[in-house]
């Protein structure tokens, strides 16, 4: 097999490898080389692209959370049109759907989101820490910017088979619960707050007293999911547990696609979920579409688009428009808010779900 | 590196168990079918049916859906780029690996193998964790206006990562196995380098080559872990055919999810037939060859 000892093959043989260790050992320093003197060129190349292109169309992209599909499904119609009647401009739109925590992640990481409809302010508060959104955005729209709301309800089986009225409900042994993980999901630590609100009122305020309760609760849950319609998926199309602890409007929407197979149960406490709208500010001056993006969070707010969000089972933040909904909904509901009852996110976020907070002591046994 | 001598070892194959009983041999080949049957041919089929349950229309609306075509597209040119990458790169490192002895040899089939032993998530995160915004060639790729992750270019990467070995695996035993003896020959005679390799290496390994390509085509456009991660998942731009199943299945659109499926699973049968004709041809060719 050896034997290899041709002067012609040797040189051939001998370049080659050489060639090849080149090859490998060049590639990696060329990349560090050429790394080290962008750092000054950024900017210049970030000012130079920076400039409104007055072209024929735009496209921006929405970085979204996971129920939200069909509600941008239909507002993008709608702000096309108001578009173009507008600017006279086509603009196409982008969508991408997740769990909120993974999404503002991928926005952190690279992924190029002119705007962020996210399930949670504390999700938008992180690209505000990573220097993609300016400081202020909070006030940027109405209403906290948060053009819609929703809240937390109960998606049982038919007949609701186990009795569920109510969060006591839920805790006794042999209810299995499904709801996500609120690591990484904004629906679930709206879950999480909410039942929390229903402990305190019920338990005279008493901290021990609550974490016990949402610990019986979690000692319920079969399947975690990573984000909302994982678990409406789970609940639903995979026929596994009791209960979904559940956006009302991904409860309205399962009940709308099996009609036959569910009903919501409203619990007598739940909390007021504000989902946050944001302007990525890096992403939308670099494109040179920042006045698409504004636009297109800033026409949440009109009558048309308020009036879509009901039809797709979001509260809308427009009293009068939500008033039209009131046989959709029910309004007499106890909502506790995130601002008045657990003092803004930040602080529910450090007491319950940062690490070895109140979320992770109660979810390890 | 101590090879078998290959006499001994088809002597070993040639033994057969002698005195099995009849209905051992009936419980073991219906065991075996039993299982192929339910893990792999009743999923299958069920992609078929959920597929079709609503009708040849929703079928065909679903598969000309702009969208679904578009994740074709990506996901049908991250093949091409991925197969012809690893088959180039492929070629190179089997014929380095078992023509020549050189120092890091054996580190370098070790490195070879590393896609297979790495789970796809972590392939995907490192590309975020260089190419990334926190990553550090971030500042160098926005100089140039480049996008990596969140963009094609990502998952053209995350799926020649995946698909890295295929090639290159299935061509190095059978290399190692023809020796030098054809090559040293070619030498002596005069034959330059280019010569011997298209005249006497690439003939032997031709059904190899094939073979490890059409595994590698499988491979490539079924991968769903790493891709996902790099992908951002924007509709109409970054996803691909199996990324967009799972949105399809998210949005209670299970019809869809299945009759997208579907693409893939005949793509799949077919890639499998072809593999078996090229499996066959070479055997044939082999024993020909052999006589």
């Amino acid at each position: 097999m050896m034997g290899f000892r041709l002067a012609q093959m040797n040189a051939w043989r001998k370049k080659t490898v050489l060639g090849l260790t080149l090859l490998v050992a060049v590639a990696p320093l060329a990349a560090c080389g050429s790394n080290a003197p962008s750092n000054g060129s950024t900017a210049e190349a970030q000012g130079a692209s920076g400039e409104t292109p007055a072209s024929a169309s735009v496209e921006i992209t929405n970085v979204s959370y996971d129920p939200t599909r069909e509600l941008y499904d239909a507002y993008n119609k709608l702000f096309q049109t108001h578009w173009k009647e507008k600017s006279g401009q086509d603009v196409s739109i982008i969508q991408s759907h997740g769990g909120s925590g993974k999404q503002a992640r991928s926005v952190l990481e690279g992924n190029e989101a002119d705007v962020v409809t996210l399930a949670l302010e504390q999700d938008v508060a992180e690209l505000e820490k990573g220097g993609l959104i300016e400081p202020g955005w909070v006030d940027e729209f109405d209403k906290q910017s948060s053009p819609y709301t929703s809240t937390i309800v109960f998606l049982v089986r038919k007949g609701n088979p186990k009795g569920i009225k109510d969060w006591d409900d839920i805790v006794k042994s042999g209810v299995e619960i499904i709801t996500p993980n609120p690591k990484t999901s904004g629906g679930a630590r709206w879950n999480f707050l909410a039942a929390w609100a229903y402990a305190q009122a019920h338990d005279g305020a008493d901290e021990a007293k609550s974490t016990e309760f949402i610990k019986s609760l979690y000692n319920n849950v079969t399947v975690l999911d990573t984000g909302a319609r994982g678990a409406t998926t789970t609940f639903v199309e995979n026929n596994q547990g009791d209960v979904l602890l559940a956006w009302e409007n991904e409860a309205f929407l399962s009940i709308k696609e099996h009609p036959d197979d569910y009903e919501i149960v409203t619990p007598s406490i739940s909390i007021l979920a504000q989902p946050s709208v944001a302007v990525v500010d890096e992403i939308a001056k670099k494109r040179g579409t920042e006045e698409v993006s504004t636009e297109y969070l800033q026409y949440l707010y009109s009558d048309e688009a308020q009036k879509l969000a009901g039809e797709n089972y979001y509260r809308p933040s427009n009293p009068d428009i939500l008033a039209q909904f009131s046989d959709t909904f029910n309004l007499d509901l106890k909502l506790v808010t995130i601002d008045d009852d657990f003092g803004g996110w930040e602080a529910a976020t450090e007491k319950f779900f940062a690490d070895g907070a109140i979320f992770d002591q109660i979810y390890q046994k | 590196m101590n090879l078998a001598n290959p006499a001994e070892a088809s002597n070993r194959i040639q033994e057969k168990p002698r005195g099995s009983g009849k209905a051992a041999k009936s419980i073991l080949i219906g065991l075996g079918v039993a299982f192929i049957l339910i893990m792999l041919v009743l999923p299958l089929i069920t992609v078929c049916v959920y597929a079709l349950k609503q009708g040849w229309e929703v079928f065909s609306g679903a598969i000309t859906d702009p969208y679904a075509i578009k994740a074709l597209q990506l996901t049908l040119l991250a093949t091409v780029v991925a197969v012809v990458c690893n088959t180039i790169f492929g070629l190179f490192a089997s014929w380095a690996i078992s023509k020549f002895h050189f120092r890091g040899k054996q580190f370098l089939t070790t490195l070879i193998d590393i896609p297979f032993a790495i789970s796809p998530i972590i392939a995907g995160l490192v590309f975020i964790l260089v190419f990334g915004r926190i990553g550090w060639a971030y500042d160098f790729l926005q100089a140039y206006d480049l996008k990596v992750v969140f963009a094609v270019p990502g998952i053209i990467l995350a799926t020649i990562f995946v698909t890295f070995p295929f090639v290159a695996r299935e061509l190095i035993p059978l290399m190692q196995a023809q020796g030098n003896d054809e090559e040293e020959a070619a030498a002596l005679m005069g034959a330059n380098w280019w010569t011997i390799y298209r005249k006497v290496t690439l003939p032997h390994i031709k059904w190899g080559l094939l073979y490890g390509v059409i595994l590698c085509t499988a491979r490539a456009l079924g991968e769903f872990g790493a891709v996902s991660v790099v992908s951002g998942h924007l509709r109409g731009k970054t996803n691909t055919l199996p990324l967009h199943i799972e949105i399809l299945f998210n949005e209670f659109q299970l019809t869809a999810a299945f009759a997208v499926s579907s693409i893939l699973v005949v793509t799949a049968i077919i890639i499998l037939i072809l593999r078996n004709i090229v499996e066959f041809k070479g055997r044939k060719e082999e024993s020909e060859h052999v006589r």
